[in-house]
């Protein structure tokens, strides 16, 4: 229990119970109290917008009885008088796991993979999913932080079990001190979910895609167990998933680009959520408008950074420094923007943080009354329960708060805490303010006694025959002793009380010879009102949201305005291009045209030809291409770039239900760096770690745009497929011989079984007649789809075996396999592909790096082309990425393709394997404009890229980028001069630490994502 | 005296010509790049047994073919001297990710006394594929633990690693701890035992100096130390040291301790960030195996060509570097050596000024130029000849190669591979 004060004690007639506990025996005599108390003279707030200087507020039994400028106090009322004091409602705080006990399994390092949940009982499949969770039965008092939280100005919080990806009910609890029983609000709140599945040992979801996936299914699982009547299963958790769906949801996020993939289940299933921000969505505001989400801020600001050491320092990224300066204008991006959002302690280290943070909210943008809503109305608006508490008038809950000051001021505290009509107190509210001058007779001697300050810091000087000395004193209500020197060396000290009426104290003292005197402090005037000087703070300047928000993004002219997002607007600046005098490398055939003009409107090519005369468009620009080489977009089939929190949901063998059109990150550096490489199109895969992996995402290298707008619109759905070794998790370790297969006729045997069930599975989907129950499957919707031909696959494959094997399976069940990836013992079978109408996507040289690849030659790409096999070289490689002209350009080298058939390896063919050759991947009018501009032949190691055109639009230039280089430079010196400022100020420091992104390949596992997800919270230094 | 042209050449080795024992052939008309920077447009380039006897302007010159064993036309073609592939683990791993074929690390921290060319196995299987490339040497070197071991300096040809060793022991390899963090997302707690690390590595490392230091000083060895005795050579200044390390803030600390050491040949091996503290490194003479070009920026902010500009940058300052490719399958990725420097002349480095950064600059830094990395008089004859540019993948194609006058292989099993599956689908 906490600790209680000599304070406390003074106070203790308020902590008897008003509400009795009904159904509680009493030991003795009951002790029933129903007193009336009336807090007069307060500045108060009714609610968020209605304020009354001097007003009143009655309260009874708890509840609230009056609140306003006119109110009776009845004669029996307990009267606070506070002068000078302002009274709140008492802050909502919806995201905290307040008096929730912390799970006990905590995940065990590695003994190789868990396939199934150890949780024991009539469960559902998957540990993460805990939608039996009731908060409200299993709160405890959690009697230290509650003491924090009620000092932060919060008196009513929504607690939860943070675990998992369906976390259960969460539950509204006052911060009494009474028995739970009486704190809970109301029991079954909200519904809590999140993408992190916790606890969970089990091996899925390992990814972030794969916790997007698993709770979809669950959903489709949730309606079809509601609607299924006979034969099916009992599972509480699906049974406890359809009971929470009723309640609010309330969705955590990690990241910004989490919201567009809560929108996205919103959508898909009719349902809203209240978004847990993590404090970077001023970068992307207005996606967080367009997502019709409301939102839970945290008030999560960082710390300056240690940036004393340069080079130290340089690991911090432009994105870091100016996160440190916009963060705290998070909250009044939201209030620009008309986004119905509340504040929250969350995710701050500790509670005492908050009001020092809510003020900086406000010092950048957010306004008083915004944030008074912000913590009071809305909240409770969100559970339906605005009209019990989050405002004081009659017959609310008697929450409130009592704070020295206006809580927007520099150092208001919170000095009393009223929940449920029972006090905490921080500082006694009515303590007397002894500052004044006061005439102290002291046996027969008369001094001068001068108090200053506020009641917690007051202090005092002592005036004797013109000489000025130092009068210390303890003043613990009513009793008052102090000491002071006299006669040059000598101290008097004296102890005494004060007296409620005339402000005197008076008592005994021992001078220091050790005879007593009587003295007596007379109260004679006011201290002088020295306001004393606010500290000036500069005038807040603030840099720009950048597009992405990372090195390289770019911030939208002021002339474009900057209160709506007009980046695409922006970024489509010219509405025609015209390249003149350039080398043009068509693709078609073996054309390369000398000396001619590619004119561009609109995003598509509409004429070629030599002295295209320049139009007289306002926004068209002119190229001078004369000595450059003019290429199709370069189009990299195989990569994992631009993914978020895991590339490989590997934990089973077949993820076909994943995405990564889910996962996608748009701020990876990589896609700036690949644009300067000249790539405008990359597939972006899911990894090789099992037999049946995920759904790829098409992407275009829109930088500058969000996951949406990257992905190619429209295209052919793909999923990866992968064998040998990474999928019998050959160099995985000497655990890993658990997950089925583990040999190459496993493999096999994985897509005889996933195949036939999808058939299965579709006639079964037929057949059920209209109306009918039938459980949507996500996996097997996939699956059914490559067996109708509508989704295709990309194969990680390298040994000739396993090629011919799936070529055979694909075979026996009617559909082609589309592209065989790696394929580097493809020169094996390459009549065999070329008969099955498979595409080989491969590596130019790579090999000797496993086993299966030591039969790898450099010749694949041309001997594969050479026998009619669409062949494409792919990088796999963030790095090789950036140079995959190169690469091509080895298959000149090895095996003697032309120059023009090399540039069709990482352009036109890889177009085709894609199914978009109808768009891109040549150079002829009517396609869309995705060119690259090179300084020499594209396939010459001394060409480098000088403009890449997406859509017609400049992404990369060459110029451009050295601007974007000088932004950097002059903005992260800008920032660091501010944060040097800060320190000089006594801001509190933080380490600089570098956040790097990790690069993927096909066999990258993500077991440790959950490690990633803790670097949206705020780490400080001590 | 045979007179033969080209097209003649392969056969000759087949039958066996060049095996005898001190050939005095002259190859002519070549564009010589000599590797010092200089380029002879039509040459005359002469070896005398495993010597390169004189090259000069063949223009003007009337040969007397009689004087040769052989006359080699070379019109038309590019002869370079051959490529030197310094750090690399090439020839200690077949299938990297199986681990009975790797040999590069050895358990333990310490380890100067671990000797690389003992493992290095001149029938690897990628080692034939590298020569076709033009890469004729390599730096095997050994990983892991501080101090790594020593490498030698081999020839790509050999029937054992006694016969492929150039200079055996050139030097002991420190993976010099890192004050700076490169990894991801480090929590308080990681960065404090990251700090606590750095610093215990670094007393570990010093310690280790002096003891090594004093043992090698003192007359008296009551019991021996293999892994103090493996420093003397560093010591003595016959062998060198060379200290991995990247950012700039390592960067001096190196210069630190190499100072504090008093280290005769010390050598900075990888130096990403080398471009910032110029003139420190200039100041210590220390020369530099860079970073390989094909790699990304250290960090997200970095200039987008950092990493292919940073041998323009330490040229323009005069500092002496070659390039080295430590990193992913660095082994495999050896052939590609020529192209690393090609890329790097897209980026401001003059062709042959990327081309003494593969053969002279490593000659010169592991302290073997007066033999080897340049086509001048008296080195020894190990030359490429490439139908275009060696540095650019688009017209690199070795047609002859000789390491130490002799000619040698340029087929392998990929190409092998290559020519069965021709004749399977019977492609020309």
């Amino acid at each position: 229990m906490y600790k209680k004060s000599i304070l406390r004690l003074f106070f203790l007639f308020l902590t008897f119970h008003i509400r009795s506990q009904t159904t509680f025996p009493s030991n003795g005599a009951p002790h029933p109290v129903h007193s009336t108390h009336a807090f007069i003279n307060a500045s108060l707030f009714i609610d968020y917008e209605t304020f009354v200087k001097k007003g009143t507020l009655l309260i009874k039994d708890g509840k609230v009885i009056a609140a306003g400028l006119k109110v009776e106090v009845p004669k029996e009322a307990i009267i606070h008088d506070l002068e000078g004091k302002y009274i709140y409602p008492s802050f909502i705080d919806l995201f905290c796991d307040y008096g929730i006990p912390e799970s006990t399994t905590q995940r065990a390092p590695r003994n190789g993979p868990q396939m199934q949940s150890n949780i024991k009982g009539a469960y559902g499949w998957n540990q993460a999913i805990h939608s039996e969770t009731e908060a409200h039965k299993l709160l405890q008092h959690q009697n230290d932080l509650a003491l924090e939280f009620k000092k932060a100005g919060f008196g009513t919080v929504l607690t939860h079990k943070k675990d998992g990806i369906v976390r259960g009910s969460g539950t509204l609890v006052n911060l009494s001190n009474k028995k739970e029983n009486e704190c809970i609000v109301n029991d079954r709140t909200a519904g809590f979910y999140s993408f992190n599945k916790g606890s969970s040992t089990q091996d899925y979801p390992s990814s972030l895609a794969g916790a997007v996936a698993l709770l979809r299914q669950t959903y489709y699982d949730a309606l079809w167990y509601a609607a299924a009547e006979d034969n099916k299963e009992y599972n509480i958790s699906l049974d406890e998933f359809n009971k929470l769906k009723l309640l609010p949801s309330v969705f955590e996020s990690t990241d910004k680009y989490d919201v567009a993939r809560i929108e996205q289940l919103a959508k898909e299933f009719n349902t809203t959520y209240l978004v847990k921000a993590c404090g970077t969505e001023y970068q992307r505001i207005s996606d967080m408008k367009e997502s019709g989400l409301k939102f839970i801020l945290p008030l999560n600001f960082p710390d300056a950074y240690d940036v004393q050491d340069p080079f130290e320092a340089e690991a911090l990224h432009l994105s870091d420094l100016k996160h440190w300066e916009l963060a705290p204008s998070n909250p009044s991006a939201f209030e620009k923007y008309f986004i119905p959002f509340c504040l929250s302690a969350s995710d701050l280290k500790n509670k005492d943080q908050f009001l020092h943070q809510l003020r900086k909210a406000v010092r950048y943008g957010l306004t008083e009354k915004t944030a008074l809503k912000a913590l009071t109305f809305q909240p409770a608006a969100f559970l339906n329960v605005q009209n019990k508490i989050g405002s004081l008038k009659p017959g609310f809950q008697a929450n409130f708060f009592i704070s020295t000051t206006s809580v927007f001021e520099q150092d208001a505290i919170v000095l009393q805490h009223w929940v449920l009509g029972e006090a905490e107190t921080f500082s006694d509210p009515e303590k007397p303010d002894l500052s004044g001058t006061y005439e102290l007779r002291a046996g027969k001697k008369t001094y001068t006694v001068t108090i200053s300050g506020s009641t917690s810091q007051a202090e005092g000087y002592i005036l004797a025959d013109t000489a000025k000395a130092k009068f210390t004193f303890s003043f613990i209500p009513p009793l008052f002793s102090f000491s002071f020197p006299y006669d040059s060396s000598k101290t008097a000290r004296a102890s005494g009380y004060l007296q409620k009426k005339n402000k005197t104290i008076s008592g005994k003292g021992q001078w220091a010879d050790g005879d007593w005197f009587n003295f007596e402090m007379q109260y004679m005037t006011a201290p002088d009102s020295i306001k004393s000087a606010k500290k000036s703070t500069p005038p807040l300047q603030l840099g720009k949201v950048i597009y992405p928000f990372t090195a390289y993004g770019e911030a939208i002219p002021e002339s474009e305005g900057t209160f709506r997002n007009n980046w695409n607007k922006f970024k489509n600046r010219y509405s025609a291009i015209l390249i003149k005098n350039a080398t043009v490398w068509t693709n078609k055939g073996d054309t390369v045209l000398l000396d001619h003009d590619v004119y561009v409107v609109n995003g598509r090519i509409v004429r070629i030809a030599p002295n295209i005369e320049a139009p007289k468009l306002a926004f068209a620009k002119i190229i001078d291409a004369k000595g450059k080489h003019l290429t199709p977009g370069i189009i990299d089939e195989h990569s994992h770039i631009a993914l978020s929190r895991g590339v490989n949901e590997g934990t089973e063998a077949s993820s076909a239900e994943v995405r990564m059109g889910d996962a996608i990150d748009p701020e990876d550096i990589n896609i700036y760096r690949q644009l300067a490489g000249g790539v405008t199109t990359a597939q972006l895969l899911h990894g090789s770690a099992n037999p049946i992996g995920g759904q790829s995402a098409l992407i275009k290298l829109r930088w500058g745009q969000n996951a949406e707008g990257l992905k190619y619109e429209k295209s052919a759905p793909f999923i990866k497929f992968a064998l040998g070794e990474n999928v019998k998790q050959s160099n995985w370790g000497d655990r890993s011989v658990v997950r089925f297969p583990q040999s190459r006729m496993g493999v096999e045997q994985v897509y005889m079984d996933f195949f036939i069930r999808a058939k299965e599975y579709k006639a079964l989907k037929q057949n059920s007649s209209k109306g009918a129950v039938f459980r949507i499957d996500l996996e097997m919707e996939a699956l059914s789809e490559i067996l109708e031909n509508k989704r295709f696959i990309t194969c990680h494959s390298y040994v000739q075996s396993e090629i011919n094997m799936l070529m055979h399976v694909a075979d026996s069940m009617g559909f082609k396999v589309n592209t065989f990836t790696h394929i580097l013992e493809g020169y094996k079978v390459a009549d065999k592909m070329k008969f099955h109408g498979a595409n080989a996507s491969t590596f130019s040289d790579w090999w000797a790096y496993k086993n299966e690849v030591m039969e790898a030659i450099p010749h694949n790409a041309a001997m594969l082309s050479k026998m009619g096999v669409i062949t494409a070289i792919n990088s796999d490689d963030a790095e090789m990425a950036r140079r995959l002209n190169q690469e091509a350009a080895k298959a000149i080298k090895y095996g003697g393709l032309s120059e023009t058939e090399a540039l069709k390896l990482v352009t036109l063919n890889p177009a085709i394997m894609l199914h978009i050759d109808d768009k891109v991947g040549s150079i002829a009018v009517g396609k869309t404009a995705d060119l690259v501009l090179w300084t020499d032949n594209p396939l010459s190691v001394y060409a480098r890229v000088d403009k890449t055109i997406i859509d017609g639009q400049i992404y990369f230039d060459r110029d451009e980028d050295q601007k974007l280089k000088t932004y950097i430079k002059e903005e992260k010196a800008r920032l660091i001069a501010k944060i040097i400022q800060e320190k000089q100020y006594g801001g509190k420091m933080q380490k600089a630490k570098t956040k790097q992104k990790k690069l993927y390949h096909c066999d990258t596992m993500e077991s440790d994502y959950q490690s990633v997800l803790i670097t949206n919270e705020i780490m400080t230094h001590d | 005296m045979i007179k033969a042209n080209f097209n003649t050449v392969l056969l000759f080795w087949s039958i066996g010509l060049f095996a005898q024992n001190k050939p005095h052939i002259a190859f002519i008309n070549a564009t010589a790049h000599i590797g010092n920077g200089q380029v002879i447009e039509k040459s005359l380039f002469v070896i005398n047994g495993n010597k390169i006897e004189s090259i000069v302007d063949v223009t003007g010159i009337k040969l007397n073919p009689s004087a040769f064993d052989t006359v080699i036309d070379l019109s038309d073609k590019h002869l370079y001297p051959a490529l030197i592939n310094v750090n690399n683990i090439l020839g200690l791993h077949d299938a990297e990710a199986v681990r009975a074929t790797a040999d590069f690390a050895e358990v333990g921290q310490l380890n100067p006394h671990i000797r690389a060319l003992i493992a290095y196995n001149t029938d690897n299987q990628i080692i034939p594929t590298v020569k076709t490339n033009g890469v004729l040497y390599t730096q095997v070197t050994p990983r892991g633990g501080l101090i790594s071991g020593s490498s030698s300096i081999m020839a790509l040809e050999g029937w054992n690693w006694e016969d492929a060793v150039l200079k055996a022991d050139d030097g002991i390899h420190v993976n010099f701890p890192s004050i700076v963090e490169t990894r991801m997302n480090e929590s308080n707690e990681q960065y404090k035992k990251r700090q606590k690390h750095f610093q215990d590595e670094m007393q570990k490392l010093n310690h280790f100096f002096r003891e090594a230091k004093a043992y090698c000083n003192s007359e008296t060895k009551p019991e021996t130390n293999l892994r103090f005795e493996a420093m003397k050579t560093v010591f003595s200044g016959t062998a060198r040291l060379y200290l991995h390390t990247n950012s700039a803030k390592d960067i001096l600390n190196t210069i630190a301790f190499v100072q504090q050491h008093t280290i005769k040949y010390p050598v900075l091996v990888g130096a990403k960030e080398s471009y910032k503290v110029v003139l420190e490194l200039k100041k210590s003479g220390i020369p530099v195996m860079l970073n390989r070009v094909n790699d990304l920026p250290l960090r997200e902010d970095d200039d987008l060509d950092i990493v292919f500009k940073l041998p323009a940058l330490l040229q323009k300052d005069s500092i002496l570097f070659c390039l080295q490719l430590e990193g992913d399958m660095e082994a495999m990725q050896s052939r590609n050596l020529p192209f690393n420097a090609g890329n790097a002349v897209a980026y401001g480095l003059s062709k042959e000024e990327a081309l003494a950064a593969i053969s002279l600059n490593a000659a010169k830094i592991m302290g073997v130029s007066h033999i080897l990395g340049s086509l001048e008089e008296n080195k020894l004859a190990s030359f490429v000849v490439s139908n275009g540019d060696l540095l650019d993948m688009k017209s690199n194609a070795v047609v002859m190669a000789f390491i130490s006058g002799k000619a040698i292989q340029l087929n392998n099993k990929q190409t092998e591979l290559y020519q069965k599956y021709l004749n399977k689908y019977r492609l020309k």
